[in-house]
């Protein structure tokens, strides 16, 4: 699936980095932890959040997690997108809450990176 | 690569906007040196797990890292108030970390676990009211 799949699916906004949308992804995450996202996440996964801070992107960063979709409609502040259009990672929101949209993305075919 | 490469960082105290800087400049660092990616990846979550506690416990510090040929070495020094129990800091869930810090995604008793879960050797030594090194090697074969 392509970053753009996961922006039509969950409706979302494209909040920067839109010439990054045709990533390839393998797997989805969702967690408000970013510990737990640091212990499990695999190669290639969008990371699904409501918790909006600098360390979402950090981790993304981290994780070579080329986009980060924020959940019922919560929108980043200037100090995040900055710092995810120097990082080159894909940040959206989505109006669905989060249990929504991991299944919608579920659903279409997108499977679990944890585990 | 035939010389060493020596990095050096300054952690703040309580900055959780910056922090994650020294890990991410490791990180690129390591990529530029053409390190396999997923080598790279354990490299900065261990680090990033490491600066986000200094952050957090320990009034900040310095990290330092040697990246040689073979192998990536790094100590993560702080001043801070030191670790009572290492045992009980390196089970998974374990945390003295207060609501706040929960808040922002940490805390969750993982960062210890994380660490010595993605390198290769790790130690820490540590002295009530001194401070805490926390070393980790990551070999790149």
């Amino acid at each position: 699936m392509l970053v753009s799949d996961v922006q039509k699916i969950l409706d979302a906004e494209c909040i920067c980095c839109e010439n990054l949308i045709d990533t390839e992804i393998n797997s989805a995450c969702g967690s408000d932890m970013m510990s737990d996202v640091l212990a499990y996440v695999k190669d290639q996964s969008v990371l699904l959040t409501g918790l909006v801070n600098p360390q979402v992107v950090r981790t993304a960063e981290m994780m070579d997690m080329p986009c980060v979709v924020f959940v019922r409609g919560k929108k980043p502040d200037e100090t995040i997108v900055a710092l995810a259009k120097d990082r080159g990672i894909v940040l959206m929101s989505t109006p669905h809450r989060m249990f929504t949209a991991c299944g919608l993305l579920y659903q279409n075919g997108l499977k679990g990176g944890c585990g | 690569m035939s010389e060493a490469v020596r990095l050096s960082y300054d952690v703040s105290a309580d900055d959780f906007t910056h922090a994650g800087e020294a890990s991410g400049a490791i990180k690129r660092t390591l990529k530029k040196l053409g390190i396999d990616m997923e080598i790279v990846r354990r490299v900065s979550i261990a680090v990033y797990e490491g600066e986000i506690n200094m952050v957090i416990h320990a009034n900040g510090g310095v990290i330092e890292a040697e990246i040689s040929p073979t192998c990536i070495e790094i100590w993560l020094k702080d001043k801070g108030p030191g670790i009572k129990d290492i045992d009980l800091a390196m089970q998974e869930g374990y945390s003295t970390a207060r609501d706040h810090i929960r808040a922002l995604g940490f805390g969750a008793g993982m960062g210890l676990p994380n660490i010595k879960k993605y390198t290769d050797d790790m130690k820490i030594d540590t002295e009530i009211g001194v401070g805490t090194t926390v070393y980790m090697k990551v070999n790149f074969t």
